[in-house]
Parts: structure tokens; C-alpha cells; sequence
């Protein structure tokens, strides 16, 4: 439609003079400047006091003049928690508030040093210590007298005091002797203290400057993850100068691949593994950072002029890991491991696990911006019933309302909403619709009106309401830091307040870094202002988790807290797992966005956030039929499996690339529901256990080296191995199948390979490459029908690969797919398969649950027995069907 | 399709009792009394194994009721309407799919039979749409045999025109030589009258400038002593040669030719020419407006059609655009010279003076006789043209792909307009789509006439139009349309599936295919 191409922001493609590199912000500058003047910090260690939670001490350098007052706390689970802040600011500044579950519980911190040079604090069974040396300051963290972490080593420590503004200070100068050499004007704008600019935009800082930095450097580690959000490998790589990781929440269109600028989320959140040890550092701070890496191997070799023959040895590997942050405190927590399954369950201790997610969620979405109208929602639902290929969800982006006038409907192209979801209902499939922060500025829009009535906007630098363009055009933008303004947009989900909206009816959050079309970097000033007053650049990265913290509790609250709720939002912080699914925003229909899609959600994935997923065909653009087949196949085996397109795009439902490619979608897409089962109870490990769903190598097999870097396949659970196709005219990948004592069969021919090894799979257009690990159980549905709904009851089977010893266990979990009862009422099904010794044992995973369900088992297949089974006996109540052990190959397939 | 089904046979009026889900047409294959043998003949099992819940045939033919096999097919009876395969995956799952609710047998949900009611409006339907196919049939027919006609009536038309061509065209070759010969004398005559007129300028300009140099001199003489010095040329600073606004000594003797003085006859012959662009005169103020350019003007040739003639007369357009130039050429030098230095004293208006004189009546005589012999000879060329292009056009038509009978021949000529919400949307077959703001604006094209594009068994269902105007950041828009079979003619709708690829439905009695025989009036109708 032509009335559309009048904003043109969208289509766009990502063009970098829009966004900040690193010498384009002043902080970074001012950090790098000062920091290469060295002036050490000390500690005052005869300032110790031991309160309640935690020890405190004064800290100072020459610069400093008034010490900053350090914490250090001794968390439950092997964390510990460093704060340095201000003793007394000017003004209290910013400390992150909702993303701690709760407040953690303080383990009390043993003090043993009489040394008046240093400190040391252990924990009760004394195996983790924190050795405080005061000159220079420097904390080092050793695990079993091993020194694992050293914090400010490098001298790095950075605190921007808040001063009073230069006009005041001027008449109060004369006591202080302002040794600041930095007065030239150049100067002053090279430093951007009390004004930053960018392009046209002046960001005028009422505050001036408070930046914060540290560094710390983990002793024998080459490997480290996390950080997202980025179109970057999943192992991070060493930052040159002026190319740090940047934390920017951002609304980059077509954002370009192997950068480290800042997309549309951030987990301040980096973990570090090594053989015998993983760590992670949370760094809690909601305002723009950047993150250096620099990793020295253990060994180096010089290249000298007689050739490479002059090796030397460094000693022991390191990465030295600095944050800077743009304001607020110092307030970092130091996750101990020591393996890679206790870091997750450290990490989500403090920020929460992933929400269980409705059943209906981990089937396929259908996106597209837009599906027109009422009847073109109708023709795509019957699409997919005529070509028998299954899915859940029926989406709509923006068009659907009445001029983007969010929870309104398009009164021509949606007249009867209601209908139509009951449409979709008599399918038992879902509706989602989005639902963007921005406000269209129009008195005669209840939303606007009411939100401006009440105050519930984002406040500009002047005190009036925030105005910026979107897709509405001008707009206001709700301030979701408010528990009021939350409040009260979680109740516009009522059925009774949001016109036509059904309980089939979910939400979708977009353009919420927040997405500003005119603004600086197309997102906020930062000196807009936020409930409480503080500036936005304070909170700039937290903007997003709030909305879809809103939005969930909305859904929640809409069914008196009887269903749970499946929110997807765009913009995310570290504990947006505890409100619902992220997506890896506007990706493009090219062979290099499939590829990198699965090192963008294993970093999300060891962040916490396990329901995440890229738009499948890539947003922008038209994937060719081979790339979308292969784009089918590698989301299928991907948490959030949605296809997707931008509304310039050639329609691209599955079935409008020919027969032969439909039933190559139509296969992938059913692959996924026959796994339902599994990807359930995988959701609910990660739920109550804190393991994410997909995994990378290295978390499965933290003592193999050769896993650490492997970034083309993963695990799904413990079970699958997936090799994702991500090369036009593939013909034979080569697949890496870790563990010298590991088995694997391949998921579709059985054929089995020892571990350790890396194997040359033939791969045809059908193929997806997934191997079944030796050891594991999967249950899976036997059946497919068009929807989960419609899959309630159909039978199950178990997928059983015997280890190199014969045996084999697993996991399923079962509830009402919707609920929350299994929470409450402990309606749900936890069970365990074991195999040992030619015998399949079901038994009680989890006693406290009950849960009434009709299906059966019907299909075993054993893969991995030594010989042809003479006889197949059932002990089981209710079998009544003669066993016939249907040999073939290395299987078994066994009712 | 619908047609077809119309046709089937009626044939099951007793219930035949068979497993639950197969067809009547199946159900032999299902004998009780025997083991059954999967339909594809991949093993065969006990009978108390068909719809027991569990697969064991590769082609699900021993599940027909349940939804054990991924790939098995269940029939619903659905009488009362159409009987219905689906898959038997869809078996109690909770959806009803069959109108007789037979496909959930055990999932708890109680299926409404609609079969009747669907049986009812589906006869509605296919009666109507009958009863327009069979009306839509017979004005097809019509057309077929209106074009028959219009064809037939065109191909003669075309012979005709073709014979007519020939001598059209001997007619053109006569003409052009009677008009070459014809120019031939008048080219001659009308460059006589100019070089004379040439002549008479060049010598009245010679004279003008002879006065200028005299009066110049007789100014700057100021002694009167018949030569004009160093020091009187020095009285005109205004001739300064270095810019620096005076005229030195030097500078003086330099225009003097090297000498201290002048007398008249060489003044005019060598320093004049040097010195007249920029000498003021002293009796005029020296800020005097130049004055207008005169119109150089030629005598106009009679010209009976008047300035505005089509462009084809192009002989004509060359040699008055030659002529103009020539005239133009020569004002642009005198304009060029500004300011003028003097204003010699006007004897003669330059308007009058510059003027070509009127030709002379024997060169007249020529001209007009030539243009008679262009004018004849254009009015058959353009004949010539005409006739070819009707011919071309009537070639076009008559080759064009109607369809198999020439039946949508009809809209060739024709347009048709849709008007929805915020466009208007215009159809004109075989050569255009466009689409237009209702609120006015220009139109855009969604493509222009590519060829017929139905699938390969119906070519004739859909047309294509292509390289529309191009869409900001995508693709030229394209349009599909696709033809029903309707009463009249008529643009049903238009909608734009993807971004920039429209498609359009146009209802045509052409595209109604040949109805059915009547069914016999008895009969059992409740079947479908």
C-alpha cells in the first residue's frame, strides 16, 4: 500500500552513521583518558565494618579526594556481591530495582586476616574466599586456594562523582583547589560532562557526569559468553580499541552480522568457562555499558626472524573482562560455579528462572506484517488445514488497529474480531496481536486520554510529556517504571476493557528499546524523565523488561490468575525469562542471519532467556525456497519457532513454493510437534531447575576443550544433538559429535557413531541433521495433529538410545498445558524412564505431582541393543495389546 | 468441479455396514471374515486389528477410524451432502470436520450434524451458479459468433486496405518528385533575393560605420586641427587598456598605433575599429538604455495552413528554421556588442532597415507553387500513414489470442472500473491495469498487458499484466487477473495479496464453461 512507504525509518537498511561507535561516547573517552593517567584506588582497611549482610570499607584514590564506600556480601549458593558507591552523593544515584527475584539471602562472610594490608572474607565451609589487598585495591576471588578472579588488578577501577553543576561551582570554588586541567572549551566538549553531542541531538546532563567502570580478570580462562545482545559469535571475542561490546538497547533495522553494537536488548551477564570451572559476573546496571574483552592465551608463540622456533610460554591463560557504564553504582555479583549447571542455577537465583510457557507457544507461530484483514486471516488458517501442516498461533502486527492505536481494531479490516478468534478457536489455535509502548497522541484515543490524564507518560527534559514519532506518528510513551502506570496498563487487558479481545487473545511487545523514530540513535533522549525523576539513561535498558513485565502480569490478571501468559517482547534485560519469550528482532532472508541465529540464541539461552528464537525466512527480504526450507528446519529444532516477514516481502506461507518444498516445511514443522513432549519437559527444567533448553557443546561437555568454541551445533536438553543446514546446496556437513565414552545415533536412519569424533553426514533437502545421544530417553507424540490443542490426548512413544553400557534415562513432564496449576495445585505428571539390564523402568520423578491423563505409550523404540530381543513383556496394567518386537537394524521398535 | 460433483451417480441409499471410516466404495476390502491385507499390500494382519487403535500398515489403511496412522484417511458419509475424506490424524481431535460430527466419536465434544443445512445451500449454490452458467454459456456463444462476424468483416476490411496501399503508395513517390521539381526553382530564386538583400546590409553597414568614425573623430579633434593627438584621446578615459581607469600617455599612443597623432582617414581605417566599443560619445549622456534588439524580420511566405502545422512537414520546418538562424546569427553579434559605444544619428529605423525586402512576384510565383506541391504531397503521405497504421492495428487484432473461439475478443476495446475504499481500480483487457486515488492524484500503472497465465490445462482462467510502475523499494507492480464465469461483465474485486502484486477477479460469460445436459427432473436430489 502506498500510504505506508510515508515512513520510511523501516526500510531503511541499517545505516551505521545512525548509531555510536565507541569514540562517538563520551564516557568511554573520559574513562579511556583517565584511566591511562593511572591513579591507583586504596582501600581503608582500618575503616572495616561488619554489618548485618555484608562488610564495608572505605576505598580512595589521589583524584577521589571522598572515599566511595565498598560492600561485599556473601550470597546463598556461592555468589558473592560487590557494591561500591558513593559514600554520600549529591544525590542518590541509580540502582536497579525488579530484576532481583527477591532480596537474595546474605550468607555471613567469616573474616580471618589480621593483616593490616589486606583482608580476607570466607564463606561458612571456608572453600571460597575473597582476599581484599588494600594498595592497590584489588580483590581476588580464590575457590580452593585457587585465585580464579582478580577485581581492579588492572587498576581499572572508575567512579565519576556527581559534582555540582559548573555555574553553581563557580561561586563555591574558591575551596576547592580544582587541580581539573580539562577547562578549554574543546575540552569540555571532547569530555562531554554536562553536555554530549551527537549528529544534531545535545544531550544536556543535569547531573554531569557519573560514569562507573571496573575490571576483572579471571585467571586461566580463554572462553567467555554472554553479554547478548549481538549479531556476534557465541564465544566473545577480544575487543580492539574502540570496538567494545556495547549494552545500548537499540531498534536496528537489518542489523548488520559479527558487530558489537547494541540491539534491541541486554543481559549485563558474562560467564566464563574453563576445564574443572565456570563463573559468571553480573554486572547490574540499567544504564548504556560497554564491555572490553581481551584474552591472552596460555601459550604464545613469537614469531622470531629464525623462524617459529621460538616458542615461549606465558604461564597460564587469562581474559581480562572491564565494564564501563555510562551512570549509577558499582553492583556486580560474582557467580562461583563451579559448573556450568550451578552458574545457571546462581544466575537465576537472583533474577529468576524462564516462565513456564503455555504448551501452545512451543508450537508454530504464523507472523506476517500484516495479514490483512478478517478473511485473510481465514484463507492462511485453511492454508495450513489444507496442506495438513500444523501450527498454533495466528498473528498480527500493527495494522490490525484503527491508525496503530494499540488494543483497537481496524473497524473495516476487523470488524468482528470476536469471530474470528472463534474461528481459531474451533481449532484449538491462539491469537496474538502486538501491543507497542508508544502512545498515538490523540485526545480522542481512551488509551491516551487516560495515560495523559493521569500522568503515566514519559516526562521530557522541560517537565512536559516525552512526544516522539513511531508508527502512529506522534506519540507519548508510557513510563513502564511505574508500578502505577504498570498497574494500570497490566488492567487494559482486561476481556471487559480490551474490545474484542478473547482469552485465546495474547500479546506481543515491539519497538520497546524504546523504538523513537527522530530521536538520537532512533530511541530517547537520555534526559528524558522517568517516575521518581530519574533520567532515562539511568533505566534506558530496563525500558522493554518493563513492558512485558506489565503485559504478562496483565494476562495474568485477566484470568484471576488462573492462566499463565505468553508475552514476546523485543527489548529485554537480564529477568525478562520470568515474563515470557524474546526474538532476535529485524534479521534479514539471508544464508549468513540463518547461520548466526543459532549463536545469538545460545547466548541468550546460557543468559537465562530460553525462550528465544530469530523469525524464521529472515524478516527482511525473500528468502529463495531452499533457504526457507532450511530456515524451517533449523527453527523447528529453535525454542520460539515463528516465521515472519516485513510487508514488502512476497507473501511466503509455507505452501506457495511448490509441492516438493511444502512437504519439506510440512516435514520440519511436524518434526517439531512430534518433539512436543520433550521441548515441554525441557521448558519445565528450565523453569524449576534453571537448565537452559538449548545448549551450547560446552555446557553439556564442560571438560572438553574441543566444545568450547562450537558454535554450528548444539544440544537440545541432554538428548539432541542438532546440526543445523546453513550452506546453500549442501550436500554433507561435517557434524562434531563430542565425548570419547559417548554414543550417537543418528534421529532418522539410527545408524551410530562413537563419540569424539567429527563425522561427514550426506544431507539432501529433507535432512536435518539430529543425533540422539546414547543414555537418553525422549518421549515424543507419535501423532500430529493441526494444533497442540488437538494433540491433548494422542499416544506417546520413547525414543530409547542405550549408552556404551546398555542403559539409558530421561525425563518427561506432563500438566494441562495452560495453567497454573500445576503450580498451585500440583496438577502434573513429573516422570522418569530409566533403562538397565534389558529393562524399562517408568517410575515417579516428582511424588507431589498428579495429573489425570488419558494417553498412552504405544510406541518404544530402543536404539542400541546388542542383539535381536527373543521377547518383549509388558508389566503394565491395562496393556492389551500383543507386543511385537518389530526388529530393524540397531532399533527396536516396540509397543 | 462443483459441475462434477453435480454429476455423481446416486447410488448408496442403503447402509452398508462397514469399519468406521471407510468408504462404501472400500468397503470390500474390509471382510470380517478374513485377515485383512493393508491396501497396499505390505502385510497383512488379523481382522480384529483394523481399528484397534494401533498402526500397523505403512499406508494407515488398517486405521481408517482412529488416528493411530500419521498417513491414513478417514471417509465421512456426511449424507445429505458431500462425502468427505480427511486425514485421520484429525480423528478425535476435538474439531469437527465431518458435518455429520462423525470424526469425533470419542473425543467428548458433541459434533452438530450439518450436513443438511451445508447440502441445502450447497444446491442453492451450484443451482445458481448453474443457472449462470448456463445463461453465462449462451451469451459466450453469442460472442463466439460475433467475432466470427467482426473477424471475418475485419479480414476484408484488412484485404481491402492492403490493395489500397499499393497505390497509395505509387501516389506518395509521384507527388514527391512534383515537389522536388517544384522547390528547385524556388530555392533558386528566394537565395537570389537574399544574397542581394546580403549585399545592400553589408554596404549600409560599412557606411554607418564610416559616419560613426567621422563624428568620433570630430569630437575628439578638439583642436580642429584635422588630427587628433595623445591628449585629446587622453580626454576619454573610458579607453583605458590596463583597468586602471585612466588612460595614460602611454597607453594613448599605444591606441594610436605607436604615433602622437592621427589624422582623419587612418583614424577610421586602423584605430576606430579598436577603440569603438568602449568610446563615449560626449553629446550623449553616457548611461543611455541600449536600445531594444531590433526584430530581425523576413518577409513572410504566404502560408495557407497557418504557423501551426503538424510536425510531420518536416522539408518545410528545415528550411524556416535555416532561414531563422541566419537572422538570429547576425543579431546575436550586434546584441553581443553592449553597450552600444555610439548612438549613431538614426536616419533610417533599424527595423526597416534590417528587414528583408518583400520578394519580388516571380519568386513568389515559385514559392507558392511549391508549397501546393508540399502540401499535396504531405496530405498523401499522411493518408499513406493512416492506412498502414489501421492496417497494422486490424493485423494485431485479428492474430490476437482470443481464447480457443475468439470469445473474449470482445474486451478488447472496452475498460472496466472497480472503485473500492480509497481507489479506483481500471481494467482494460489486453492492454492495461491501473489503479487511482479515489481522492483524485494521478493514476498508477499496475502493469500493462503481458499474456494469458492459467495454469497449463486452463490457460484462459487468468491474465497477466506486468512492469507496472515500480514500487518504492520492491518490485513492479503486476496484476493477475483472473476470470470467473458470470452473466455480465464486471470487475468483482481487487486485492493486493502481496506487496505490489495485485489480483484482480473480472466475472465474463466467456470464461463460462459448457453447462451440463439437464438433469433428469426425477429423482433422488437429497445427494450430492
Amino acid at each position: 500500500m502506498d500510504a505506508a512507504e510515508k515512513i520510511s525509518v523501516e526500510d531503511e537498511a541499517v545505516d551505521k552513521k545512525i548509531f555510536k561507535d565507541c569514540s562517538k561516547i563520551a564516557f568511554y573517552r573520559r574513562q579511556k583518558q583517565r584511566l591511562s593517567k593511572k591513579s591507583t584506588y586504596r582501600a581503608l582497611l582500618d575503616s572495616v565494618t561488619e554489618g548485618k549482610e555484608s562488610t564495608r570499607f572505605q576505598i580512595i584514590n589521589e583524584a577521589a579526594k571522598v572515599p566511595l564506600l565498598a560492600e561485599v556480601y556473601g550470597i546463598e549458593g556461592n555468589i558473592f556481591r560487590l557494591k561500591i558507591n558513593e559514600e554520600a552523593p549529591l544525590k542518590p544515584r541509580y540502582e536497579v530495582p525488579d530484576v532481583l527475584t527477591s532480596k537474595p539471602s546474605t550468607v555471613r562472610l567469616i573474616s580471618c586476616s589480621g593483616d593490616t594490608g589486606s583482608l580476607v572474607l570466607a564463606n561458612g565451609k571456608g572453600d571460597l574466599k575473597c582476599h581484599i589487598t588494600a594498595n592497590p585495591f584489588k580483590i581476588d576471588l580464590v575457590s580452593e586456594e585457587e585465585v580464579v578472579m582478580s577485581i581492579n588488578s588492572l587498576g581499572q577501577l572508575y567512579f565519576e562523582q556527581l559534582q555540582i553543576p559548573p555555574k553553581q561551582s563557580r561561586a563555591t570554588k574558591e575551596n576547592e583547589e580544582d587541580t581539573s586541567d580539562d577547562t578549554t572549551q574543546e575540552n569540555q566538549e571532547e569530555l562531554g560532562l554536562w553536555e554530549e553531542k551527537f549528529r544534531n541531538f545535545v544531550d544536556v546532563k543535569d547531573n554531569g557526569p557519573a560514569s562507573i567502570g571496573l575490571d576483572f580478570s579471571l585467571h586461566g580462562f580463554e572462553h567467555v559468553y554472554g553479554i547478548p545482545q549481538h549479531a556476534e559469535s557465541h564465544q566473545l571475542k577480544n575487543t580492539s580499541d574502540g570496538d567494545a561490546y556495547r549494552l545500548y538497547n537499540l531498534d536496528v533495522y537489518g542489523y548488520k552480522i559479527h558487530d558489537k553494537m547494541g540491539i534491541y536488548g541486554s543481559v549485563p551477564y558474562l560467564l566464563a568457562h574453563k576445564l574443572g570451572r565456570t563463573l559468571g559476573i553480573f554486572w547490574l546496571n540499567a544504564s548504556e555499558t560497554l564491555v572490553e574483552i581481551n584474552t591472552e592465551p596460555a601459550v604464545k608463540y613469537a614469531l622470531t626472524q629464525m623462524g617459529p622456533v621460538a616458542a615461549k610460554e606465558k604461564g597460564r591463560s587469562q581474559t581480562d573482562v572491564h565494564w564501563m557504564s555510562e551512570s549509577g553504582i558499582i553492583d556486580v555479583f560474582l557467580l562461583t560455579g563451579p559448573t556450568p549447571s550451578d552458574v545457571f542455577k546462581q544466575y537465576s537465583y537472583l533474577t529468576g528462572t524462564q516462565a513456564m510457557p503455555p504448551l501452545f507457544s512451543l508450537g508454530y507461530h504464523q507472523c506476517r506484517w500484516n495479514y490483512k484483514d478478517e478473511h485473510d486471516v481465514k484463507a492462511v488458517d485453511a492454508g495450513f488445514d489444507e496442506h495438513d501442516i500444523p501450527y498454533d498461533v495466528m498473528w498480527l502486527d500493527i495494522e490490525h488497529t484503527e491508525g496503530k492505536r494499540y488494543f483497537t481494531w481496524d473497524k473495516k479490516r476487523f470488524p468482528n474480531p470476536k469471530r474470528m478468534q472463534e474461528l481459531l478457536r474451533s481449532k484449538k489455535r491462539k491469537l496474538v496481536v502486538i501491543s507497542d509502548p508508544h502512545i498515538k497522541i490523540d485526545p480522542d484515543y481512551l488509551v491516551y486520554a487516560k495515560a495523559k490524564e493521569q500522568g503515566f507518560f514519559v516526562r521530557n527534559h522541560e517537565g512536559g510529556d516525552f512526544e516522539g514519532v513511531c508508527w502512529p506518528g506522534l506519540s507519548s510513551y508510557l513510563d513502564f517504571t511505574s508500578p502505577k502506570v504498570r498497574e494500570w496498563y497490566s488492567s487494559l487487558f482486561a476481556f471487559s476493557v480490551y474490545q474484542g479481545s478473547t482469552d485465546i487473545l495474547y500479546i506481543w511487545n515491539d519497538m520497546n528499546e524504546p523504538s523513537v523514530f527522530r530521536g538520537p540513535e532512533l530511541t530517547m533522549q537520555k534526559n528524558a524523565i522517568h517516575h521518581g525523576n530519574w533520567e532515562h539513561r539511568e533505566l534506558h535498558n530496563i525500558y522493554g523488561f518493563y513492558q512485558q513485565m506489565a503485559t504478562a502480569e496483565g494476562l495474568i490478571q485477566r484470568s484471576k490468575g488462573k492462566e499463565r501468559p505468553f508475552v514476546l517482547t523485543r527489548s529485554f534485560f537480564a529477568g525478562s525469562q520470568k515474563y515470557g519469550a524474546v526474538w532476535t528482532g529485524d534479521n534479514t532472508a539471508e544464508w549468513s542471519y540463518l547461520k548466526i541465529s543459532i549463536p545469538m540464541l545460545l547466548t541468550l539461552s546460557v543468559t537465562g532467556i530460553s525462550f528465544c528464537g530469530a523469525d524464521v525466512g529472515g524478516f527482511i527480504g525473500n528468502p529463495e525456497a531452499e533457504l526457507l526450507v532450511r530456515w524451517y528446519q533449523a527453527g523447528a529444532y529453535q525454542p520460539f519457532f515463528r516465521g515472519h516477514a516485513t510487508k514488502n516481502t512476497k507473501r511466503r506461507e509455507p505452501w506457495l513454493f511448490g509441492e516438493e518444498h511444502t512437504r519439506l516445511i510440512q516435514e520440519a514443522i511436524r518434526e517439531r510437534y512430534a518433539l512436543l513432549p520433550y521441548w515441554y519437559s525441557l521448558f519445565y527444567s528450565a523453569h524449576v531447575a534453571s537448565q537452559p533448553v538449548m545448549r551450547p557443546l560446552w555446557v553439556e561437555f564442560p571438560d572438553e576443550l574441543e566444545t568450547f568454541s562450537v558454535e554450528d551445533e548444539y544440544m537440545l536438553g541432554s538428548a539432541l544433538l542438532v546440526h543445523p543446514v546453513t550452506e546453500p546446496k549442501a550436500t554433507v556437513v561435517d557434524v562434531f559429535l563430542p565425548g570419547s565414552s559417548e554414543v550417537w545415533y543418528d534421529s532418522k536412519t539410527f545408524a551410530h557413531w562413537e563419540g569424539a569424533c567429527t563425522v561427514k553426514i550426506p544431507v539432501a533437502l529433507d535432512t536435518i541433521p539430529v543425533f540422539q545421544r546414547g543414555g537418553s530417553v525422549v518421549p515424543i507424540k507419535t501423532t500430529i495433529g493441526r494444533s497442540t490443542g488437538c494433540m491433548t490426548d494422542s499416544p506417546y512413544g520413547l525414543w530409547v538410545a542405550l549408552s556404551t553400557k546398555g542403559s539409558a534415562v530421561g525425563e518427561f513432564y506432563l500438566d494441562d498445558g495452560h495453567s497454573f496449576q500445576y503450580l498451585h495445585q500440583k496438577q502434573f505428571l513429573h516422570r522418569k524412564f530409566s533403562f538397565t539390564s534389558g529393562v524399562l523402568i517408568n517410575s515417579c520423578a516428582d511424588k507431589r505431582g498428579h495429573y489425570p491423563s488419558k494417553c498412552v505409550v504405544e510406541q518404544i523404540l530402543v536404539l542400541g541393543l546388542k542383539k535381536h530381543p527373543s521377547s518383549v513383556t509388558s508389566h503394565s496394567p491395562g496393556l492389551n495389546h500383543p507386543v511385537d518386537p518389530g526388529y530393524s537394524g540397531p532399533g527396536v521398535v516396540s509397543s | 468441479m462443483l459441475l462434477v460433483l453435480l454429476l455423481l451417480p446416486m447410488c448408496w441409499a442403503v447402509e452398508v455396514k462397514r469399519p468406521r471410516g471407510v468408504s462404501l466404495t472400500n468397503h470390500h476390502f474390509y471382510d470380517e471374515s478374513k485377515p485383512f491385507t493393508c491396501l497396499d499390500g505390505s502385510a497383512s494382519v488379523p481382522f480384529d486389528q483394523v481399528n484397534d487403535d494401533y498402526c500397523d500398515c505403512k499406508d494407515g489403511s488398517d486405521e481408517p477410524g482412529t488416528a493411530a496412522c500419521p498417513n491414513g484417511s478417514f471417509h465421512c458419509t456426511n449424507t445429505g451432502y458431500k462425502p468427505l475424506y480427511i486425514s485421520s490424524r484429525w480423528v478425535n481431535d476435538g474439531v469437527c470436520d465431518c458435518c455429520d460430527g462423525t470424526d469425533e466419536y470419542n473425543s467428548g465434544i458433541v459434533c452438530e450434524n450439518t450436513c443438511k443445512e451445508k447440502g441445502r445451500k450447497e444446491r442453492e449454490t451450484l443451482q445458481q451458479m448453474a443457472e449462470v452458467t448456463r445463461e453465462g454459456f449462451r451469451l459466450k456463444k453469442i460472442l463466439i459468433e460475433d467475432w466470427k462476424r467482426a473477424r471475418e468483416e475485419k479480414q476484408k476490411k484488412l484485404t481491402e486496405l492492403q490493395a489500397g496501399k499499393k497505390s497509395l503508395e505509387d501516389q506518395v513517390e509521384l507527388l514527391r518528385t512534383l515537389k522536388e521539381e517544384a522547390e528547385k526553382p524556388e530555392k533558386e530564386a528566394k537565395d537570389q533575393h537574399r544574397k542581394l538583400w546580403e549585399e545592400q546590409l553589408a554596404a549600409s553597414k560599412a557606411q554607418r560605420e564610416q559616419e560613426l568614425a567621422t563624428s568620433a573623430f570630430q569630437e575628439l579633434d578638439d583642436d580642429m586641427d584635422g588630427a587628433v593627438s595623445v591628449a585629446e584621446l587622453q580626454t576619454h578615459p573610458e579607453l583605458d587598456t590596463d583597468g586602471d581607469g585612466a588612460l595614460s600617455e602611454g597607453e594613448a599612443q599605444t591606441l594610436l598605433g605607436g604615433d602622437t597623432q592621427t589624422d582623419a582617414a587612418s583614424f577610421s581605417d586602423r584605430i576606430w575599429a579598436a577603440i569603438r566599443d568602449k568610446y563615449r560619445s560626449e553629446v550623449l549622456p553616457t548611461d543611455l538604455p541600449s536600445p531594444s534588439a531590433p526584430a530581425l524580420t523576413e518577409p513572410k511566405e504566404e502560408q495557407p495552413l497557418g504557423p501551426s502545422q503538424p510536425a510531420e512537414e518536416e522539408d518545410e520546418e528545415e528550411e524556416e528554421t535555416e532561414e531563422e538562424e541566419g537572422g538570429e546569427e547576425g543579431e546575436d553579434e550586434d546584441s553581443q556588442e553592449t553597450p552600444p559605444p555610439v548612438v549613431p544619428p538614426q536616419t533610417v529605423s533599424p527595423t526597416e532597415e534590417d528587414k528583408m525586402p518583400p520578394y519580388d512576384e516571380q519568386t513568389q510565383a515559385f514559392i507558392n507553387a511549391a508549397q501546393e506541391a508540399r502540401n499535396k504531397f504531405e496530405e498523401a503521405e499522411r493518408s499513406l500513414k493512416d492506412v498502414e497504421e489501421s492496417i497494422r492495428n486490424l493485423e494485431q487484432e485479428i492474430s490476437f489470442d482470443f481464447g480457443p473461439n475468439g470469445e473474449f475478443a470482445y474486451l478488447y476495446s472496452q475498460c472496466y472500473e472497480l472503485t473500492t475504499n480509497e481507489y479506483v481500480y481500471r481494467l482494460c483487457p489486453f492492454k492495461l491495469v491501473s489503479q487511482k486515488p479515489k481522492l483524485g492524484g494521478s493514476p498508477t500503472s499496475l502493469g500493462t498487458w503481458g499474456s494469458w497465465a492459467g495454469p497449463d490445462h486452463d490457460k484462459f482462467s487468468a491474465m497477466k499484466y506486468e512492469q507496472g510502475t515500480g514500487c518504492w523499494q520492491g518490485p513492479n507492480r503486476s496484476t493477475t487477473v483472473r476470470l470467473l464465469c458470470g452473466k455480465e461483465t464486471v470487475v468483482t474485486s481487487t486485492t493486493e495479496p502481496s506487496r505490489c502484486e495485485y489480483l484482480m477477479e473480472l466475472m465474463t460469460p466467456a470464461a463460462c464453461p459448457e453447462p451440463p445436459p439437464e438433469p433428469p427432473a426425477s429423482g433422488n436430489r437429497d445427494e450430492l
